[in-house]
């Protein structure tokens, strides 16, 4: 199998840090991931998007690795939001429940513009 | 030659201790071998130093040395010594008595000898070499047996599951070092329906450490059975051992006994290390006094007790892990265990992942393992509802459907292959009625119960293959996935308690049976000695239905 090349790209906007996701989410994407979303729990942005746009795939590990970032959000009370799920990944958001800590939105404009509706 | 040269001929060849005890002590035929006694040159006699420095045929009776040795072939008849020489190194003499006719050496004899001590030199060097080299060779060969042994004695004895009692969850891990420790642990089903607890540790390595355990291990399992009391349990053992365990061999060991009913565990402890108890207020060591199995007999164990509440969890442990050194030879130690217990630690097998994890981090990636790790966990389980309707028994085919296979595969065992399953289900089941939505969620369940076969069934050994077969009825798909494990058992599909995650309290994994439950409408799991297999079965849609 190709190596994953699941990449993960800090923006910032305004208050939020955006983090673009784009590829696998597996267990291979788990440095990248924390990595970068250390860089954006660095800065002082109180609410941290997930854009998932890019992303094709999410397995139970890269569910696991969303969770241990949502742990450390809340942790450090900032507010995690995601965008740009497939409307399979947004399925698999409200079966394990993650819909329930993090708000979804269908784009980053949606996102940044604060729209309270979930997909 | 031997004959024209002289009626006493030898060859001293000098070997280390080690090459002594080797190999044979002369590299002459056996048939050849004269009679005469060995002189042992010492290797600070001076005749050394003048051979060395003095190359060619040297004439016994003209030397002027204060040299035991040269007194010692003189004694013995030897008129003349040709030192053989390789490399700077004495590596033998040939020595030799008064010629046959009586008359002196002549010049052409020593010339001749003189020769043959050019060439022989290196010859009997690089013999020397050979057999050093097929002793070592053979040393390595002896070691490595001894250590297959010990690692069969050991793998044979440890359990091969964990209890499965009602709210409680285990989870064991053992972890040999290269030169196999004398590590064990057990878990005994007493006849009340409580269960006996045990972890060891023998003092020494290999064969002789494995076979103390297995000793030890047989005495406490029948004291177990007979005696109610951990510390008396430990006193019959200790008593029994005395007799029969080597000297300067003993064996720590703990015995707890847990009541599953009320959580109450009672535990005496010979002399191993102090297991960790974690509760709702912190980290507490359960500690019980008691002299290690073996020194001497009639030792009295001192017994404890204490209540494992839910969501409570003990760790059993060897010192394999705590006597772990980093680079900087610094040990992982007891206060960075019981840091790590006291911490955001998950639960279950999740303790053990996080403490080997964190142990290779400590150590760093070009660590070789000192010892054998032995973790043991067991934990009251928090109230988590399972999965009421989970069908855990033998497959059966449901009577409405009459299964045809659509495509048979098996692919090897490695990281990311699920891709290719979920790609070729897809491809397979492309004629059939599933609407985008169905088939993403049958995509999803076969890469999650591949990735599982792929991961906890073969565990990454890519030659296990994981087999995929694709069915189909009138009214449904389905797809069976088996790996090549039937040992362990499946872990329980649980649902998972998504803010204890989130709190640290749990690990963050722990989705993948959950996941594949919820996206297909029909999971079955079963297993036989050799294999797992989970069903996923999806209902078809009607014909103006599908997209």
């Amino acid at each position: 199998m190709p190596a994953n090349t699941f990449r993960a790209v800090l923006r910032r906007l305004t208050s939020v840090a955006i983090i673009d996701l784009d590829g696998e989410i597996n267990a291979d994407a788990e440095d990248v991931l924390n990595t970068t979303y250390a860089q954006a729990a660095a800065t002082d942005a109180r609410t941290i998007l997930l854009n998932f746009a890019a992303v094709d795939y999410i397995n139970s590990t890269g569910i696991a690795l969303i969770v241990g970032i949502l742990a450390q959000a809340r942790k450090a009370n900032r507010e995690l939001l995601a965008c740009g799920l497939s409307e399979h990944y947004v399925e698999i958001f409200e079966i394990t429940r993650l819909a329930d800590f993090m708000s979804i939105f269908a784009s980053e404009e949606d996102a940044l513009a604060g729209v309270s509706t979930k997909t | 030659m031997t004959a024209r040269l002289g009626n006493w001929w030898r060859i001293f060849t000098r070997r280390s201790p080690r090459e002594r005890q080797a190999a044979p002590t002369s590299v002459v035929d056996e048939t050849r071998r004269p009679t005469s006694p060995v002189i042992d040159i010492s290797p600070d006699d001076p005749i050394v130093q003048y051979f060395l420095s003095a190359p060619g045929v040297v004439e016994l009776d003209k030397l002027t040395l204060q040299s035991r040795a040269l007194d010692a072939l003189r004694a013995a008849g030897m008129r003349l010594a040709v030192p053989l020489v390789s490399q700077g190194e004495l590596i033998g003499v040939l020595n030799l008595g008064a010629r046959l006719s009586a008359q002196d050496y002549s010049s052409d004899d020593r010339a001749l000898l003189s020769n043959l001590a050019t060439q022989a030199a290196p010859a009997l060097r690089v013999a020397q070499l050979v057999r050093q080299q097929q002793a070592e060779l053979a040393a390595r060969e002896r070691i490595e047996n001894e250590l297959r042994v010990a690692r069969l004695i050991q793998q044979t004895l440890l359990p091969k599951q964990v209890p499965d009692l009602l709210n409680w969850t285990f989870a064991a891990r053992y972890q040999p070092a290269r030169a196999v420790g004398g590590d064990f642990y057990d878990f005994i089903e007493l006849p009340d329906g409580k269960l006996g607890l045990l972890i060891g540790d023998v003092t020494d390595k290999g064969v002789p450490a494995a076979l103390v355990m297995a000793t030890t291990r047989s005495i406490l399992r029948a004291a177990a059975l007979r005696m109610v009391s951990p510390g008396e349990v430990l006193g019959r053992t200790n008593d029994l051992l005395c007799g029969d365990i080597p000297p300067n061999m003993f064996v720590t060991c703990l015995y707890a006994i847990l009541d599953p009913a009320t959580g109450r565990l009672q535990y005496a402890n010979a002399g191993h290390d102090l297991p960790y108890h974690r509760h709702a207020e912190g980290v507490a060591e359960l500690r019980a006094r008691g002299m290690p199995l073996g020194l001497m007999p009639g030792m009295l164990y001192e017994e404890k007790e204490t209540v494992l509440a839910p969501g409570d969890s003990v760790l059993l442990y060897s010192d394999g892990l705590v006597e772990a050194h980093n680079p900087r030879r610094e040990m992982f130690g007891f206060p960075r265990l019981r840091e790590l217990m006291g911490g955001p630690t998950p639960t279950g097998d999740g303790i053990i992942e996080h403490l080997l994890v964190e142990l290779a981090q400590w150590t760093g990636s070009e660590w070789e393992q000192e010892d054998d790790i032995t973790l043991v966990v067991f934990q009251h389980a928090a109230q988590t509802a399972a999965l009421p309707d989970l069908p855990v028994a033998e497959l059966k085919e449901p009577p409405m459907h009459q299964w045809r296979t659509l495509a048979a595969w098996n692919i090897a065992s490695e990281a990311g292959n699920e891709r290719m399953a979920m790609r070729r289900v897809s491809e397979v089941v492309a004629g059939l009625n599933i609407s985008t939505r169905g088939l993403q969620r049958l995509q999803t369940a076969v890469a999650e119960a591949t990735m599982n076969a792929i991961e906890h069934g073969n565990k990454f050994r890519a030659e296990l293959p994981v087999e995929v077969e694709v069915l189909a009825s009138d009214s449904a798909v389905a797809v069976r996935i088996r790996d090549q494990d039937g040992q362990t058992p499946l872990p329980e599909a649980q649902v998972p308690d998504l803010e204890a995650k989130l709190a640290g309290l749990q690990t963050p994994r722990g989705w993948g049976l959950f996941l594949i439950k919820n996206l297909v409408d029909e999971m079955n799991v079963s297993s036989d000695d050799a294999h797992h297999t989970i069903e996923l079965i999806l209902q078809l849609e009607e014909d103006d239905h599908a997209s």
